[in-house]
Formats: C-alpha cells, sequence, structure tokens
C-alpha cells in the first residue's frame, strides 16, 4: 500500500467540564491510503464529526485534543500553531460540511468566495484564479457556470449550493477531502449526484476522502473501507464489504438489523436494548456491554476491548463468527 | 374493507406575491404556487398508507388538510364519511376530530418545554372534556416509558424518548387515524428502529390507520401498506410496496428507486438522475416530469396525464411499462 495521506494515532480529544474530563473520541486510530474512500458512520454522538473536526483543527473550544498523533503525508500536524494550520486547511484539507446555506458567505457572490480562497492558497493573479473558479465550477457540473460565477449563494438550489461547497473544498487541489454529512440535507436524487461526483473527483485526482455519515446505504455504495464508532471508540474498521455484509462487532451488527431493508420483509425491526450512554456515565471495560445480547463477565473489565488488543477488524473481546453474523441481515 | 380517509381532487396554492404596495409600485402580477394539485387517493381502515417524496412534492401539505391545519384550495377532505371544511353540526365535528390526531417530525420542536409530560399528553383529552385520572401513566406505560416519567419535563428526555411523548399524546383522545409526518426522520437508525416498532405494535393493539408520511424509501417500504408517490403536488403512482419496489411503473419513481443508496449496493456505479425539481411557481405544461423523463414523448409537454387503473397499480403515465424509445 502506498504511503497513507492521512494517518491518525490513538486519537483522543477531551472536554474538560465541572464534573470531570470528558472524552468524546478515545484512542482512534485509522489510515486513509490516496484514492481511498473512508467512511465513519455511527449514531449521534458517537464521536464521528469530532474526528473529522480534530484532524482540520476545527474544535471548538473547550474541546482539545488530549493525546494522539495526525500525519498528513508523512507530516505531523495536531501540533501546530494555528497560524501554521492555515497552510494546510483548505490547501491540503479540504471540508465538505452538511449544510451548504450556512458555510457560504451569503453576502459574497460564490465567485469571490472561489477566488479569495484559490488566491490565498495557490498565489495566483487575479484573472488566473477567476479563470481557475469557473474550470472548479464546471468540474462540479454547475451548468453555465461562467454567467454563474456573480450569482449569490440563495439563487443555487440546495444541490447546487453543495457542489458549489465541494468546488471551494476542491478548488486548492488538497490530499485529502473531508466531507462531514455531505448529502444530509439533500434528497435522494440530488444526493445520487453529489455522491457520484464525490467518487469521480476521488478517482480522478488521486484524493482521500473521510465520509462521515450516518447512512449505511450511501456508505455501502461509496466507502471503501468504514469506521464504525461506538461512545467515543472505534467499535469495527475494516473493509465495507466484509463490515456490512458479516459485521463482527455485535454493535455493528445491532446497527445493520435496526436498518429497514429491502430484503428482511415486514418482520418486526432489530432493536439495541437502551439507549448510547452518555460520556459522563461510560461503563466499564466495553462501552456496548451493557446493551450486547452477547455480554461475559470479561466484558466489564478494563481496560476495554481496542482494535489494537483485539483481531484488528472489531473491538470486541468476543466477536461474531461469521455463521452468528449470518444471522443478521443480507 | 371500510374507507376511512377519502381524499379527492385535493388542491392547495399558495399565495406567493410580493406585498400589494409593492405590485403596484413594481408592477409585478400576482405569483401562486401550486403546492398539491389535483390528488386523490383513499385510506382503509386499519392500514398504512404512506405518502413520499421529495421536498416541495407537497406531502406534508396534503397531511395538514387532512387533519385540517390548512383549508384546501380545491377538492374535498371526507373522513368517515364527514367533510370537516363544510359540516355544520357541531358534534359530528367534535366526534370527527378528536378521531384525528398528528405526530410531528421535530420531538425538540413539538413539546412544549414549560410543560410537564403528564401535562402535554393529557392536553388532547382535557380538550375533549374526557376523564384523565391516570391516562398519562397508563399511556406513558404503553409507548415503553416509566409511569414517574408525569413530573419531568421534555428536556430531560432523548430525542427517541421524545417521539415516544408525541406517540402518547396522539394516543391519548383515542383516535382512529393518525398522521405522521416524518416521524422518524430525526433520529438515529437504532432509535428509529425502536420507534417505528412501536407504531407497528400500537397499530395491531388499537386498530389504528396511519398516513405515513416520508422521504425515506426503506422506512416506507418497512411500514406502509399502500404508497402514493408525489412528485411536484401531483401524485405519480400509487401501488402496494410488493408491486412499487418490484415493478414501478412511472419513470420517477424507477428513478427515485434507482437513486436511493442500497445496503447491498457495494461500489455499485449509479447513473445519477438529471436535473432537479422544477420550480413550482412555473411547473412544466403537461406532465410535470416530462423535462427530465428518459421516455417523454410530445404528447408529454402538452397534455397532463391522468392516474389510471393498470392491474393494482394506479400510475398517471402515458408511456407506463413501456421502453425508451
Amino acid at each position: 500500500m502506498a504511503e497513507p495521506v492521512l494517518s491518525v494515532r490513538d486519537l483522543v480529544v477531551e472536554i474538560p467540564t465541572r464534573h470531570g474530563l470528558l472524552k468524546p473520541v478515545d484512542g482512534v486510530s485509522y489510515d486513509i491510503a490516496p484514492g481511498e474512500i473512508l467512511g465513519v458512520v455511527g449514531e449521534s454522538g458517537a464521536g464521528k464529526s469530532m474526528t473529522g473536526n480534530a484532524v482540520i483543527g476545527l474544535l471548538d473550544r473547550p474541546a482539545r485534543i488530549g493525546a494522539g498523533e495526525i500525519y498528513l503525508n508523512g507530516t505531523r500536524i495536531d501540533n501546530l500553531s494555528l497560524h501554521a494550520l492555515r497552510k494546510y486547511r483548505g490547501k491540503q484539507i479540504g471540508m465538505v460540511f452538511q449544510d451548504p446555506l450556512t458555510s457560504l458567505n451569503p453576502l459574497l457572490p460564490i465567485g469571490d468566495q472561489l477566488t479569495e480562497t484559490i488566491q490565498e492558497h495557490l498565489g495566483v493573479s487575479n484573472a488566473e484564479a477567476h479563470k481557475r473558479a469557473v474550470a472548479a465550477l464546471d468540474e462540479v457540473g454547475i451548468p453555465a457556470a461562467k454567467e454563474r460565477i456573480g450569482s449569490y449563494p440563495h439563487e443555487f438550489s440546495g444541490g447546487m449550493r453543495q457542489r458549489v461547497v465541494i468546488a471551494l473544498a476542491l478548488c486548492a487541489e488538497p490530499s485529502l477531502v473531508i466531507a462531514d454529512e455531505p448529502t444530509t440535507a439533500l434528497d435522494v436524487s440530488v444526493q445520487a449526484q453529489i455522491i457520484a461526483l464525490l467518487k469521480r473527483l476521488c478517482r480522478e485526482r488521486g484524493m482521500a476522502v473521510m465520509l462521515v455519515t450516518h447512512d449505511m446505504g450511501v456508505i455501502a455504495e461509496t466507502a471503501d473501507r468504514v469506521a464504525v464508532m461506538y461512545a467515543g471508540k472505534l467499535a469495527e474498521l475494516g473493509p465495507v464489504r466484509d463490515v456490512i455484509g458479516s459485521p463482527r462487532h455485535p454493535y455493528t451488527d445491532g446497527l445493520m438489523g435496526s436498518t429497514p431493508l429491502a430484503s428482511k420483509g415486514k418482520d418486526r425491526l432489530h432493536q439495541i436494548p437502551g439507549n448510547m450512554p452518555r460520556l459522563g456515565q461510560l461503563p466499564t471495560g466495553c462501552a456496548f456491554h451493557p446493551r450486547c445480547p452477547y455480554t461475559q463477565p470479561a466484558c466489564k473489565e478494563d481496560p476495554g476491548p481496542r482494535l489494537k488488543t483485539c483481531d484488528g477488524r472489531a473491538a470486541c473481546w468476543f466477536p461474531l463468527d461469521a455463521p452468528q453474523a449470518a444471522k443478521g441481515v443480507i | 374493507m371500510a374507507v376511512i380517509v377519502s381524499v379527492k381532487n385535493l388542491t392547495r396554492v399558495f399565495d406567493v406575491s410580493k406585498p400589494w404596495l409593492n405590485r403596484v409600485l413594481e408592477r409585478l402580477p400576482k405569483r401562486t404556487l401550486t403546492a398539491v394539485s389535483d390528488v386523490s387517493f383513499d385510506i382503509e381502515e386499519n392500514t398504512v398508507y404512506a405518502l413520499v417524496g421529495e421536498s416541495g412534492s407537497g406531502k406534508s401539505t396534503i397531511g395538514k388538510m387532512i387533519v385540517g391545519l390548512l383549508p384546501p384550495s380545491d377538492g374535498t377532505v371526507e373522513i368517515e364519511g364527514v367533510n370537516l371544511a363544510t359540516e355544520t353540526n357541531v358534534e359530528v365535528i367534535d366526534r370527527v376530530r378528536s378521531d384525528i390526531q398528528m405526530i410531528f417530525q421535530d420531538p425538540y420542536a413539538s413539546l412544549n418545554p414549560r410543560w410537564k409530560v403528564g401535562d402535554i399528553i393529557e392536553e388532547p383529552a382535557v380538550a375533549n372534556g374526557d376523564e384523565t385520572e391516570g391516562l398519562a401513566e397508563k399511556l406513558l406505560e404503553q409507548v415503553g416509558l416509566s409511569i414517574s416519567d408525569v413530573r419531568k419535563f421534555p428536556h430531560e428526555f432523548s430525542g427517541g424518548q421524545r417521539q415516544r411523548i408525541c406517540v402518547a399524546r396522539a394516543l391519548a383522545s383515542e383516535p382512529n387515524l393518525i398522521v405522521c409526518d416524518e416521524p422518524t426522520s430525526a433520529l438515529d437508525v437504532s432509535v428509529q428502529a425502536q420507534v417505528l416498532n412501536l407504531m407497528s405494535d400500537l397499530k395491531d393493539q388499537f386498530g389504528l390507520t396511519y398516513l405515513f408520511i416520508s422521504h425515506d424509501l426503506t422506512v416506507i417500504q418497512h411500514m406502509a401498506d399502500r404508497i402514493g408517490v408525489l412528485y411536484l403536488g401531483r401524485l405519480v403512482e400509487e401501488a402496494a410496496p410488493g408491486d412499487l419496489f418490484e415493478t414501478p411503473q412511472h419513470p420517477y419513481t424507477q428513478m427515485l428507486l434507482e437513486a436511493a443508496p442500497r445496503m447491498d449496493g457495494f461500489g455499485r456505479e449509479v447513473e445519477p438522475p438529471e436535473g432537479e425539481i422544477p420550480d413550482p411557481i412555473n411547473p412544466p405544461t403537461g406532465c410535470a416530469f416530462h423535462p427530465r423523463c428518459p421516455l417523454a414523448i410530445e404528447r408529454c409537454a402538452k397534455e397532463r396525464p391522468q392516474l389510471e387503473r393498470k392491474g393494482n397499480t394506479r400510475v398517471a403515465c402515458f408511456r407506463a411499462g413501456e421502453e425508451a424509445l
């Protein structure tokens, strides 16, 4: 495998509060290779967006990186000063947020926003920046890019706006793009367009993409590998076909079972009992053990299972084997 | 089976013109937006009728007109044979109204943060003048929460629990029909599974009828007994889930199903659909879908296709079931 574009090692994000230190991300490690799409799934509060924000250095205070290392193309970036980080943000890491209306400045034409970014990062002339902006809009499939470059964000539909945001994220030709729920606010048919666009650009440019979403279907169709997060930790990490087809972590299995699926007919949906624990009240050992149907005494003991200490794919002392997992879906 | 809701030629037009003085000074014409256009369907008792469509397809507007939150511009809604818009007998109106309840999308916005959960749940029964002693406790147990929760406030609950409170409130007046507008869109999959299971159980237990509004095809397929597909305020296809998902007839339904991501679609390369939903203020002539339709012929641009029965399906397309030219 080629040298990974992004390499995250034992990342811990912590938030100091009056009631002690909370860890919304706790010991997460993964790599993304050039041209690879890594899907990050999990439910709200699992820490998936926090992981993305930590990589690009957008953690809101008081959240901070407590431990771990982040390498981008071999350079360590988690300990850079804000000033030094500016060279990476936008230039080497592009970011696409969920809501395209709030990630564009409503008072500036989209052309100005694009040329500003291009000039900041590439240091080219006005005319050249304008030319590149038109090319970038063209590439993401905005019809009549030359005429529309002077339009304001409100003049575009949701799907077109998200295309502009993608053009903005890609105009400095970053090697890594973090897409945080890029299609959640969009309709199914527009979602299909945006996903196809991301896949094409990723393939053509050899970009690494970190795709954060809660939609298993989007992950199945888009990602090469998938990381399943639960309560700030990686529950399972592996090729998308294996993880979705035959999950080995009981949480992944439960998540698959609770997704309504065509092939399952009208049976009741599988329910994972209980709720995701609050960060301040994480159980000892494996965070999933109070809800897990296969819990054994060892699951309650600290330290809990980690990918490293288990088989590398599922952070579980007793991963499901193939026949057990076959009870699930697909 | 008895028909509980009968919707005929339902139309809703919104006035989206500029204010009066601007219109006079700037010589602008009046502008209208047709959110729902000539929609007819029946819902049978103790079934789940689902409306599916993308944003702007008018599915929520139809839901609001059925519960009476919006008056229709044209057409009628009959619930248990009564048209609430024209009925004058107060007793009949009260009886039918208490048979309808609604569950909204956002459980954070649809519960009053200053009210205790018990009061929230009892409110529909209080409004009817019914006995409320022990009602909230009984309903909380039925939706899987604990009796002691009556004294708590909504902020003490998670999103899934709040949606359960909304379901409990909807049940308080012992309705027959519950209109659910995207009831699980704000919830995580595992929580969504809990709420959907609860809704199925309650349906069997109380003999409820649901009008289920959603944009999520997998949820619709799981819940519905009959599905209506909406495009730009028009009903383009209506079928049972088996028929709709196996052999979709309308090109829009086919496009929608093709575009929806699949859990088993590893590395699937979808030819993404062309274009977007047109502006509802200036909808295309004829069939609203014809500018994006691979099967469109001249006639589609001139004439609006009516819903026609084809086997067990109703479809509004001149070329339904045909291959591309």
